[in-house]
């Protein structure tokens, strides 16, 4: 009966491989690989079964230890929580595979270090999905961002030097966040979230709870890099490998951000967030400016990881409207926005690794028509998660703005609606430019008005990327197509049930 | 079973199967799938649905009308006559990026609702943008670039105005709107009217069409702008702004033109100019003059095809496009250069061509409306069109000064595609009825009467004896004088004033902010920061480590958030 247990297999397979994978990695270093796969795959497989049992008998509450909650730690699996464990240990488990080639060629002799930290970032995210305890969610929530530090500090020559910008700055976030549980703590005398929300519910709400309330929104609001506290996101995401940047950027901020869902819509009441702290409308209009500026800093970058590091903030910044909407649209906006994006962006950053290791850069200025022949289904994996991104149908992305356009839209926030036209088409700047780059420029770039209809020089010969890197690329453009097209069960089965009340 | 599957699947597994295909039976197998969509048009009975649950809305994915069906017929045809044109062309992203084009034109025009508008919208959109890049030049990739943001901010309009109308309604099906009836209602209809290049918003049309490849061309004539029409007809029709906006954009299109050297691109113009006669029809909304939309978008479809085809041979075979640099082709070229002038012969009205039993309907329906000041001005229209493709464009082609240009060999799939066209031309201009049967509402409408005979060749041999006349100051020069003379014979200088010049600086006024709004911007996005430092354009790009404040920095950033808040919260 692995159903009922399933919640705590799923940090242990994560925690007990990454132990391994330092014990093996002194015997040989192909093992730890080896390690990160199985510990992965096992925690795919424990939260298939745990999605399954919670679809089926409703949600799991496991006492850790035996002790009764709101004293012992309490692990909580409904749907939404069983949907995220699926995506981040499938989206893993398809990184980690990637890693093999990629690993090796960006971070050589430092692969046991990086599979174990990995896997250290994976158990700590997978935790906070599911932790119920608000003292427990920052422990895991501190042991995701240190091993995130050491993984980004595993990069290129200046990454050590981002880690640290990131370390300081994710350090501070954690403080206020720890700050934040203090205060809320002395006012309800409990830690267990649920407990947490009965109490709020019933009493007035007091100076020291808005503060700390306030917060826990700007920690966790750095963990995710809301705007204007994005500033450790471009340089980490751009020095760290591009295995670990595909890991971090589709998971780590957005797990940040489904904290923040949990902690505005279930730990308080949605009405006495919306109404008496009016901390949605912070949240709401910071990420409105955040979607606006990243994606104007976005379009600026040479470098295309920097570049999407640049749309990623910008991407949160739709999380974070779609939370600030405090609407039922809304939120089924938001949480479908952290699924897509999951998708769009692991995909994104594995094709520039795959650049890096068949072109040598992943530098747009570079790019010309030869990597659309060089790596065919790598450039077209990434033009489906590209589409997706400027949010064009019947790709994923189309849906999740679709829905927080109508959430828009429904409470009239002109702006809000103004903002998500707008930066689609500053998407279709940033992503367009690379497409013509791949598919259409000449080797050297003639004005002379040649035509293209006329025989073409010899083209350069298909070098893919390896079956390791390109399979798990396919795989996740071919999840943003079937999450396009299949979108609507997922919010009826998984979204939908979960919609607060009093939303 | 097979009656309720949607034409457009057939085109987009196309463009699936097609990349898997022998390379050599590629361009073969692309006139497969239309002629397979064709053959399923025909076959379908009016009023299938087919409807599919979808995001807790019922799709209506397949919605077959009299007017859908007319649409989807042309939009088929045209696919396997622009597929043989481009049976020498080797690149399998262009014959990709047709196909998905022609199903999304399918997908609009079958659609029975919003959602399922949009999505074929934005794959036209992208498809049609990669047939302007496609031609490889430095040029057109700028032009593709403009024509990509112009499509996705009127995309943009659309699903702003769909999103309204659906919240707002509750509903996504498609119905027609009253005039002026909602936010929604007016968004909706700027985001198709800016797809059917409609000024101010056409500075796209006529900046990218003759910048795409030769063969893509083709497509582009025939879709986006009639799809486009095909909407307006459908949810707008019998809003009075239309018929003004439609005869605006019929003699704009016909003045430009004047001004256009490069021949695809005089073509081009003519395409605002004739959308304008179907935007016209719409607005009147008469069931004649619905009819006469069909039938003027079936026939404009055809003899424009045409017409580019043979733009397309000469530009081809010589490498040359400005009307300055051709001439004297005849003597190698009669056989395209008399299935040009059948295509233009049917744009100018001839009798017995097809443009001439279609464009009359419309020009009729606003008779029978009472619209006399915009008959009087679409038979201006109709004399600028003949003047300028009729006459000037084949004259300083293939006749006038000898360039002394040699065209190489056209092949001969390109020959075979035109006189398929101007065969239908020809065809549906002799027996009209083959066409009128296909119309929305029922037809009783004779083209041939002598009243229209006379007043036809009348029209035309007055301007051809003008073009005569005048010929040498029409020759295309590279800065060639706005020289209208033949237009407003007697009050000239007024009509100049009131038609030329006054609209003229207005269109010039949006062309040039159009097209330096985008050249600002990407200096301004070169160094954003800089920008709002200093008010000014920046000085050097953005370098990520010249530009990395102290870590200082940020961390008074969340110090300041972190107050902010709190007072926010606090004190509000």
């Amino acid at each position: 009966m692995i159903g009922a247990e399933a919640p705590v297999f799923i940090p242990l397979a994560f925690l007990v491989s990454a132990m391994l994978a330092l014990l093996l990695g002194v015997i040989s270093r192909p093992l730890a690989y080896v390690t990160a796969i199985v510990g992965s795959a096992a925690a795919l497989f424990f939260s298939v079964r745990g999605l399954q049992a919670v679809l089926a008998d409703g949600p799991i509450s496991y006492h850790l230890a035996g002790w009764m909650p709101p004293l012992g730690i309490e692990l909580y699996l409904d749907p939404l929580a069983g949907f995220f464990c699926v995506l981040l240990s499938g989206i893993t488990l398809l990184v980690m595979v990637y890693g093999r080639h990629s690993v090796q060629h960006e971070t050589p002799r430092k692969e046991v270090p990086f599979y174990s930290l990995a896997m250290f970032l994976v158990g700590g995210l997978s935790g906070m999905v599911m932790t119920g305890d608000l003292f427990n969610l920052y422990v895991f929530l501190e042991i995701g961002a240190l091993s995130g530090y050491g993984l980004v500090a595993i990069g290129d020559k200046r990454a050590p030097v981002s880690a640290f910008r990131y370390l300081t700055l994710g350090t501070l976030g954690a403080a206020f966040f720890l700050l934040g549980v203090a205060f809320i703590f002395i006012s309800t005398g409990t830690l267990n979230m649920a407990d947490i929300a009965r109490v709020l519910l019933v009493s007035q709400p007091t100076t020291p709870i808005m503060l700390g309330m306030a917060l826990i929104v700007v920690g966790v609001g750095l963990k995710m890099a809301l705007f204007p506290m994005h500033a450790w996101l471009p340089d980490a995401y751009t020095h760290a490998s591009s295995t670990a940047t595909a890991l971090i950027a589709p998971i780590g901020t957005k797990v940040a951000a489904y904290i923040l869902l949990r902690v505005l819509f279930f730990m308080a009441d949605p009405e006495y967030v919306r109404h008496d702290i009016h901390l949605t409308d912070v949240v709401g209009y910071l990420g409105a400016v955040g979607i606006i500026w990243a994606s104007v800093m976005a379009i600026t970058q040479k470098e295309m990881k920097r570049m999407l590091a640049y749309s990623s903030v910008a991407q949160v910044g739709y999380i974070a409207l779609g939370i600030g909407l405090a609407s039922p649209l809304g939120f089924i906006g938001a949480v479908l926005h952290v699924i897509n994006h999951a998708f769009m962006k692991a995909c994104l950053f594995l094709v520039s690794g795959s650049f890096r290791l068949r072109l040598g850069h992943s530098s747009i200025p570079k790019l010309d028509h030869g990597v659309g022949r060089v790596l065919p289904w790598t450039s077209a994996a990434f033009s489906i998660a590209a589409i997706s991104m400027i949010g064009l149908p019947p790709t994923a992305g189309f849906f999740s703005k679709w829905y927080l356009a109508l959430g828009s839209i429904e409470q009239s926030n002109w702006v809000f609606v103004a903002v998500l036209l707008i930066s689609s088409l500053m998407n279709a700047v940033y992503f367009f430019r690379i497409l013509e780059r791949m598919y259409l420029k000449p080797r050297s770039a003639s004005d002379d008005g040649k035509e293209a209809e006329m025989p073409q020089q010899a083209a350069p010969a298909n070098n893919e990327a390896p079956g390791s890197m390109l399979v798990p690329t396919l795989v996740l453009a071919a999840g943003v197509l079937v999450l396009g097209i299949m979108n609507a069960w997922g919010i009826s089965h998984i979204i939908e049930p979960m919609i607060p009340e009093g939303l | 079973m097979i009656a309720e599957f949607p034409p457009v699947l057939i085109f987009w597994l196309g463009a699936v199967l097609l990349p898997l295909l022998p390379k050599n039976v590629r361009p073969w197998a692309f006139l497969a799938f239309p002629a397979a969509s064709l053959a399923l048009v025909l076959s379908l009975p009016i009023g299938t649905t087919l409807t599919v649950e979808f995001l807790r809305f019922e799709l209506h994915v397949l919605e077959v009308t009299q007017l859908s069906r007319v649409f989807g017929i042309i939009f088929s045809l045209i696919g396997i006559i622009a597929g043989i044109y481009a049976l020498h062309v080797k690149q399998t992203g262009q014959q990709v990026a047709a196909l998905l084009y022609g199903g999304g034109a399918l997908c609009v025009t079958f659609a029975g609702d919003y959602l399922t508008l949009f999505a074929g919208w934005e794959v036209m959109a992208v498809a049609s943008g990669y047939l302007v890049w496609a031609r490889g030049t430095g040029e057109s990739y700028a032009a593709g670039i403009r024509y990509f943001l112009v499509h996705l901010f009127g995309g943009s309009l659309l699903l702003a105005g769909i999103a309204i109308q659906v919240v707002s309604t509750g509903s996504i099906l498609l119905r027609p709107f009253e005039y002026g009836e909602s936010i929604a209602a007016w968004l909706i209809i700027a985001g198709v009217a800016l797809n059917t290049a409609l000024p101010p918003l056409h500075a796209w049309l006529a900046d990218s069409y003759h910048r795409a490849t030769i063969t893509g061309a083709v497509f582009m004539s025939a879709l986006t702008t009639k799809s486009a029409v095909y909407v307006l007809a459908l949810l707008f029709s019998g809003w009075d702004i239309l018929l003004y906006m439609g005869v605006m954009m019929a003699l704009y299109g016909v003045v430009y033109a004047v001004l256009a050297n490069d021949i695809r691109q005089l073509l081009a113009y003519h395409i605002i100019s004739q959308v304008g006669y179907m935007v016209a029809g719409v607005g009147i909304g008469t069931t004649l003059a619905i009819n006469g939309t069909a039938a003027h978008a079936f026939s404009h479809i055809l003899y424009k095809a045409l017409l580019f085809m043979g733009a397309g041979v000469v530009l081809y075979t010589t490498g040359k496009s400005k009307l300055t640099e051709l001439g004297g082709l005849y003597k190698h070229q009669r056989l395209t250069y008399w299935l040009y002038m059948i295509g233009a012969f049917s744009i100018s009205g001839f009798p017995l061509f097809n443009g001439f039993i279609s464009k009359s309907i419309i020009v009729s329906a606003a008779g029978k409306s009472d619209y006399s000041v915009a008959v009087l001005l679409l038979m201006l229209a109709s004399i600028g069109t003949f003047l300028h493709t009729g006459l000037k464009l084949p004259y300083w082609t293939w006749h006038g000064r000898d360039s002394g240009v040699v065209p190489a060999k056209a092949p001969k799939n390109m020959i075979a595609a035109m006189a398929v066209a101007a065969f239908f031309c020809v065809l549906f201009g002799v027996y009209p009825d083959l066409l009128y049967r296909q119309l929305p509402h029922a037809m009783n409408y004779q083209p041939y009467t002598l009243h229209h005979l006379v007043e036809a060749v009348q029209l035309l041999a007055f301007t051809f004896i003008a073009f005569w006349i005048y010929r040498s100051s029409l020759a295309g020069e590279p800065y060639v004088a706005l020289d209208t003379d033949w237009f407003y014979r007697a009050p000239r200088d007024v009509a100049r004033a009131v038609f030329v010049t006054g609209v003229n600086r207005v269109f010039d006024a949006c062309e040039t902010l159009a097209f330096r709004i985008p050249g600002v911007l990407s200096r301004v996005f070169t160094h954003p920061a800089q920008f709002l430092r200093t008010m000014r354009l920046p000085t050097r790009d953005f370098d990520p480590d010249a530009d990395r404040g102290p870590l200082a920095d940020p961390l008074a950033l969340t110090l300041l958030v972190i107050v902010l808040v709190a007072i926010w919260n606090l004190w509000w």
